[in-house]
This record gives structure tokens, sequence and C-alpha cells, in this order.
């Protein structure tokens, strides 16, 4: 993309871009500390979650502002105003995935308290691993407004979709066979509806990247639409 | 150019029908082979940078550059079907139909009324109350009765710029011309003025077919419900307003109005 003639403009949305970087690194250290709680039975790797939630929150204020500033000032358009508006709905999945790691750090300090569980879930690391692999992918995609990429991306979203439902069932019936252990199955399908809503915020960055990369709106039209 | 991003409407809805036209002073091209059609009772922008030609092409609907010496025009003009081009157009009962506002208000200096009547007594309308009347309707249609009726008889001059914008909108207007050619409207006139001619344009479109050629882009965005990019004499791209200002299809078009040109 060539330069404005106005270099102070480049350099606000050069800013604009890092904010989101910078936010975007922020929310996948939260993940990667819960899934490592997860996979270990240990809330320390957790800890900082809420205290990096509060950076995160503070960075969307400040791009919402940044955003607010530019269309006052600007008034951008084409790919300039589809990157502000991309950015500003982006940042607001970003939050929300802070928001579920949070809830998630908060049930593995629960979980913790009680008796460790013996049998493996793997629909939960499947899960776990899904859901990181596909936000890096999506804040990847952003940077580099690959539009291929989300679209890939969107399609791996059905997987986190059918091991969540399959975990819901072994958790289900792990219920039934060992109602002693209901509080932390119970704390376990509350975690994995978290990785579940993560994958469709990552989901929903790589939809705003269509939108940015070609100006086409793929939300809620399922993938034929998006891959036309 | 055939891979131009372009509309085409239908007959029955096209007022002015572009097809090759070609314009040079003195050899020099100023328009190269444009193509387009004009919606009717539709405001359509003309965008570019200076020496583009949108206004070469403005000024060629009412055969105004026919007035500079050394011009040559090729391709053809139809308005509502009609060569305006031929030479046998009788260009003054052409400029009753297509009417003109320029950048600077350009008011007659004679009073208000007199202003708005001229056109109407020059067509050989005299009868006081019809011309009245008339005069009135002009007034109304281009926002500015209100301001005026108690001063109808004062000098145009006296008016504000903006107020004689509006005034020269209802001259243009009170003969009832078919199309309305606005060259920089507003671009001579206070932010608050030009939002009034923004309005206003926006209201005459219902009666009118509307060009404005403006150097204000975000003007176009507001006004306007069909863009033409023009650069180097060229059509780059014509598209609906919403969709030229957030996914112009050429990239000429996307580095003009985000202003990575030049």
């Amino acid at each position: 993309m060539r330069e404005h003639i106005s270099g102070q403009y480049d350099a606000e949305l050069d800013e604009l871009r890092a904010m989101v970087t910078e936010m975007g690194g922020l929310v996948e250290r939260q993940l990667q500390a819960v899934c490592l709680g997860l996979s270990t039975w240990d809330a320390d790797p957790a800890e900082p979650v809420a205290a990096l939630d509060k950076a995160v929150n503070r960075l969307e204020v400040s791009i919402d502002d940044a955003c607010t500033h530019i269309i006052a000032r600007r008034q951008p358009t084409a790919s300039d105003l589809r990157l502000v508006m991309s950015i500003v709905k982006a940042i607001t999945d970003l939050e929300r995935i802070g928001d579920e790691t949070t809830r998630i750090a908060k049930m593995l300090e629960t979980l913790c308290a009680l008796p460790a569980l013996r049998d493996p879930l793997p629909e939960l690391t499947d899960m776990m691993e899904r859901v990181q692999s596909m936000l890096a992918d999506a804040l990847n995609a952003f940077v580099r407004v690959d539009e291929a990429r989300a679209l890939e991306v969107i399609t791996r979203d059905r997987a986190v979709d059918r091991a969540y439902e399959a975990l819901v069932s072994r958790l289900l019936e792990a219920m039934e066979a060992s109602p002693e252990r209901l509080r932390s199955y119970h704390n376990i399908i509350w975690c994995a509806r978290s990785f579940e809503r993560i994958g469709d915020h990552a989901k929903n960055v790589c939809e705003y990247i269509i939108y940015l990369a070609r100006g086409k709106d793929v939300r809620h039209q399922g993938l034929g639409s998006a891959n036309a | 150019m055939n891979d131009t991003p372009t509309l085409a409407f239908d007959p029955a809805d096209t007022c002015l029908n572009v097809e090759q036209l070609s314009v040079s002073y003195d050899g020099k091209a100023a328009l190269r082979e444009v193509s387009l059609t004009v919606p009717r009772h539709r405001v359509t922008a003309f965008i570019g940078p200076s020496g583009c030609g949108k206004s070469t092409l403005l000024r060629s609907f009412n055969r105004m550059n026919d007035l500079i010496r050394g011009v040559e025009v090729t391709g053809q003009i139809q308005l509502f079907g009609e060569d305006i081009l031929a030479p046998a157009v009788d260009v003054t009962v052409l400029r009753r139909r297509i009417g003109m506002v320029f950048q600077q208000p350009n008011p007659f200096p004679m009073s208000v009324f007199d202003n708005v009547a001229y056109g109407l007594r020059l067509q050989g309308l005299s009868e006081q109350r019809t011309l009245e009347r008339e005069v009135e309707w002009a007034l109304r249609s281009a926002a500015l009765w209100d301001e005026v009726k108690d001063r109808l008889e004062a000098s145009a001059l006296t008016l504000s710029g903006g107020q004689q914008q509006r005034l020269v909108i209802a001259r243009a207007i009170a003969i009832r011309p078919e199309v309305l050619l606005l060259d920089e409207p507003a671009s001579a006139l206070d932010p608050i003025s030009t939002l009034k001619i923004e309005e206003l344009i926006g209201q005459l479109a219902e009666a009118y077919s509307i060009i404005v050629v403006t150097h204000n882009m975000q003007q176009a965005a507001r006004v306007s419900d069909y863009t033409a990019f023009l650069y180097l004499g060229e059509l780059v791209e014509f598209s609906a307003t919403d969709d030229l200002f957030t996914r112009p299809q050429a990239r000429q078009t996307e580095d003009y109005i985000t202003g990575r040109y030049g």
C-alpha cells in the first residue's frame, strides 16, 4: 500500500495497528496461561491472567479512543475506513476473549482446590490446542490482512464445536458414574464453554479480516458466502 | 478502456448518455474517450484532482466548451436520447434544459425578484401575478424564500454569499430545467452555507437530475448517489457513492480518496 500524502496519518494508522498487535499479544498470553494451568492442574500459571486483563481493558479503551479521533479528524475512506471499522470490532472480540480467560482462571482456582481427576480429557486438550492456534493465526492474519488464512481459520471453528459437544457428553456420563465429582466436572464444562466461545471470537476476528481485505461482510452467511 | 468499473442504467432512468467523448483544447487532450450514463433524478458527483477533466465533462453537457477557441469534441452525448452535440442543436434551448451554477455566486446587479424573474421574462412571461407565483416557487425550492420574502426588491448583492448562491440556484430552476449542473457550488461558501446548499441538492434531486463537480470528496460522499472518478482525462471508476467510498474497485480511486494520490 502506498503511503498517504499526510505522513502523520500514516503514523496514526501504524500506531493503531501496533496497539492492536499489543492487545492481541496480551490476550494470547492470557489464553496460554490458562491452558497451561488446566493441563498441569495448577492454578499458578494462570495467576497473571487478572492483571493482564486489566491491561487488555485499558488498551481496548485507548484503541477505541484512537479510532474515534481518526474518524473525526481524518474521515477515513475505502481501505482506511475498513481498517478502522475492523479494528473497532476486532478489539471487542479480543477483550471478550480476555474476559473468558479470566473466567477460566477463576474456575481453575476452584478446580485445583478439589481432588484431582484421574481420567484424561482428550477433548479438552484438543479444544485448548485448537483455540490457541486459531487465535494466533487470526492475529497474524489480521496483521498481514491475509484473507486466505482468515478463511482457513474460520473453517477450523467447527472442530472446536465438535470437541466441545464430545466433551460435554463424556462429562455428563462421568457425572452419572461419579456424582461425588460433580463440582469438578461442572467447572470443567464451564471452562470448555469459555474455550468454545474463544473459538467463536477468533472466528469473528477472521470475518473482519475478510471485510478489511475486500469490503465484503461475511458475517451470519456461512462459509459458502465467505468463499464467494 | 473496457475494464473501467462503471454502471449502466435502464434507458428510462438515464438522463445523459455519454459515449466515447474526447475533448481537446488546441490539440491538448482534456478528456479521452469517456463513456458513462448519468441517471435521472439522482445526484451524480464528478471528482478528481485538478486537470482531471471533470469540469470539461460537466461543461460539455450544456456546450459551454463551444465558447473556447481551439476546442475539438468527438464522441456522443445524448440528453434523454437526443444528440446534443449535433450542429443543428439550438444551444440556447439546450441551456434552458440544462441549467448551470458556478463556484462564485453570480447574481445580476438587480433586485432579488428580478434575478429570479430574469429567465422567465426572457421566455416571454410578463404577467405580474404569474411571475410572482413562479418567483416564490423558485425561491421556496431553493430554500431561500423565508430569508428574502420581505426584501424581494432589495439588490441581490446585499445578500450573503450563501444566500446569493441559493438565489442563483433559484434563478436556474425558475425556468424548470431538466438537468442542473453544479460546478463547485459550495467551495466559496462558509461551512453553514455549504451544509444548506448540500441539503438543497438532496431536495432538488426529487425533481431534477443533478451533476456536481467538487474538489471536496466528503461533500461528494455526503450529497451524491453516484460518483465518477476522473484522472488525467480518463474515467477511472463510476460507482454507487456508497461503494466508491468504502470499497473502490480501481487502485487509482483507492489512492485518491484515501489521500495517497500525489
